[in-house]
């Protein structure tokens, strides 16, 4: 075993810290610690929370670790803000929220740029949750802006996904139907206390209802929290009820556990292979210049990128058609 | 290898609520491609240094406009040593008598950006000065 894999287990903040910048960097040598680390993980719990930009994310997860803390668990939190598609710089604020425990040495709080690299995100906020599991954490919160691809499958990673809505907002309700509303285990209407949230829940629960093909006994039905985390009311409410969901999840000789784990790690297989794929093949071609130079000749109309995209993959892949 | 990107944490230490710099600074790095961990207002040396060891920073950033930087910007150098810290970068802000710069950079201060220092000149300073670390 290595250092690194000894130091992370043992907890070493300094460890952890660097380690999720190597994942993050894609340094080679992260991979081989994330090798020997995969045999420590799968203990800690892990929570999605995901919702637009200011439905109040950072401040539920706040008030989640104040929870948990209280219970004596101990927390990673994974925050993911968005790269500017400009600049390639990002603002992480989400630590703004977060300040009273960051004295706290049973937390431990890390920003995440999405960076918009192909999957990339997901498989290195993967990578984050496996490090801070294997680092002893009780449970992990994922948080982040349920607007992409591929924050969407982060959190599908989650065991419990929660998606924080507000009162009043139509459209964020819109966004959601379009592919998070299935996602969803516990469903929050922050900010409860500003006019509409009743009528927010009213549309929620039938949006969810709709949503449900058929019910069926024993079958886990979504439920809807109103929360207003700011002030600390419904919070305990909703820990109670990822408790429940985590029950579900483990009754009936844990069936609903094993389809989740099934389902990460078949999608995490296939995520990893897609990536090494295009480590193998893609990033070669434009290093090697051979992608320029088919665009060239693309544009010249000697090839057609159909023809051209079959004869640079079989290239790389050292097979002939 | 492709190269890393470059992180830095932008705090705001000390009672008084003017962050307005540091808000500003912390959009002009994001501009100029870097990653920004912002922290806010109110910070103690205590929780900047544990924000900055765990988002694995090369550089840190605090301003002070109301005379704490004497006290506040030397103890986060000591600290960051303590917890095993020393190669991150640390520079300051705000209202800082000409007298205290000296001082200041003695004590492990890499700079200090004055009223009227421009954004480019930070960013440059920025780039020219801090690398994101190797190992």
């Amino acid at each position: 075993m290595t250092n690194a894999v000894e130091k992370v287990i043992a907890g070493d903040v300094r460890t952890v810290a660097r380690l999720i910048r190597d994942i993050d960097d894609r340094i080679p040598g992260a991979r081989e610690t994330l090798k020997a680390l995969y045999a420590h993980t799968g203990h800690a719990y892990v929570i999605g929370v995901t919702g637009a930009p200011g439905v109040g994310k950072s401040t539920l997860v706040d008030e989640m670790v104040a929870h948990l803390r209280k219970a004596e668990k101990t927390v990673g939190v994974l925050a993911v803000d968005p790269t500017s598609a400009f600049s390639g710089g990002a603002i992480l604020g989400d630590r703004i929220r977060m300040q009273r425990h960051s004295l706290d040495e049973g937390v431990f709080i890390r920003s995440l740029a999405t960076r918009g690299h192909f999957g990339g995100l997901t498989q290195s906020t993967r990578s984050a949750i496996d490090v801070l599991d294997a680092m002893g954490k009780d449970y992990i919160l994922v948080e982040t802006v349920g607007v992409g691809q591929d924050e969407v499958d982060v959190v599908k990673s989650a065991q419990t996904t929660i998606i924080v809505v507000i009162p009043g907002m139509g459209d964020g309700i819109q966004a959601i139907k379009a592919g998070i509303l299935e996602i969803g285990d516990i469903f929050v209407i922050n900010k409860a206390d500003r006019e509409g949230a009743d009528k927010t829940l009213y549309e929620l629960r039938q949006m969810i209802d709709m949503g449900q093909q058929k019910f069926k006994e024993g079958k886990w039905i979504p439920p809807i929290l109103k929360v207003e985390a700011v002030f600390d009311r419904g919070v305990a409410e909703l820990l109670d009820a990822i408790e429940k969901h985590r029950a579900y999840l483990m009754e009936s000789g844990g069936d609903q556990h094993l389809l989740r784990r099934t389902l990460r790690i078949r999608e995490e297989l296939a995520e990893m292979i897609k990536n090494r794929l295009i480590q193998e093949v893609l990033d070669q071609l434009i290093e090697g210049g051979e992608f320029e130079r088919t665009v060239e000749a693309i544009l010249a109309g000697e090839m057609d990128p159909y023809t051209a995209s079959e004869n640079l993959v079989l290239s790389k892949l050292g097979c002939k058609k | 290898m492709k190269k890393r990107k470059l992180r830095v944490l932008v705090a705001k230490p000390g009672l008084d609520g003017h962050d307005r710099r540091t808000r500003i600074i912390a959009r002009a790095f994001r501009d100029a491609g870097f990653e920004v961990v912002y922290t806010g207002l109110h910070q103690t040396p205590e929780s900047i240094v544990l924000a900055a060891i765990q988002e694995d920073v090369d550089m840190l950033v605090m301003s002070s406009p109301i005379g704490a930087h004497r006290n506040i910007f030397p103890e986060v150098v000591r600290l960051l040593r303590e917890k095993g810290g020393e190669d991150i970068v640390v520079c300051g802000g705000g209202i800082i008598p000409d007298e205290d710069i000296q001082e200041l950079k003695e004590s492990g201060i890499a700079e200090i950006f004055t009223p009227g220092s421009k954004l480019d000149d930070i960013v440059n300073w920025v780039r020219e000065h801090v690398q994101p670390r190797e190992a």
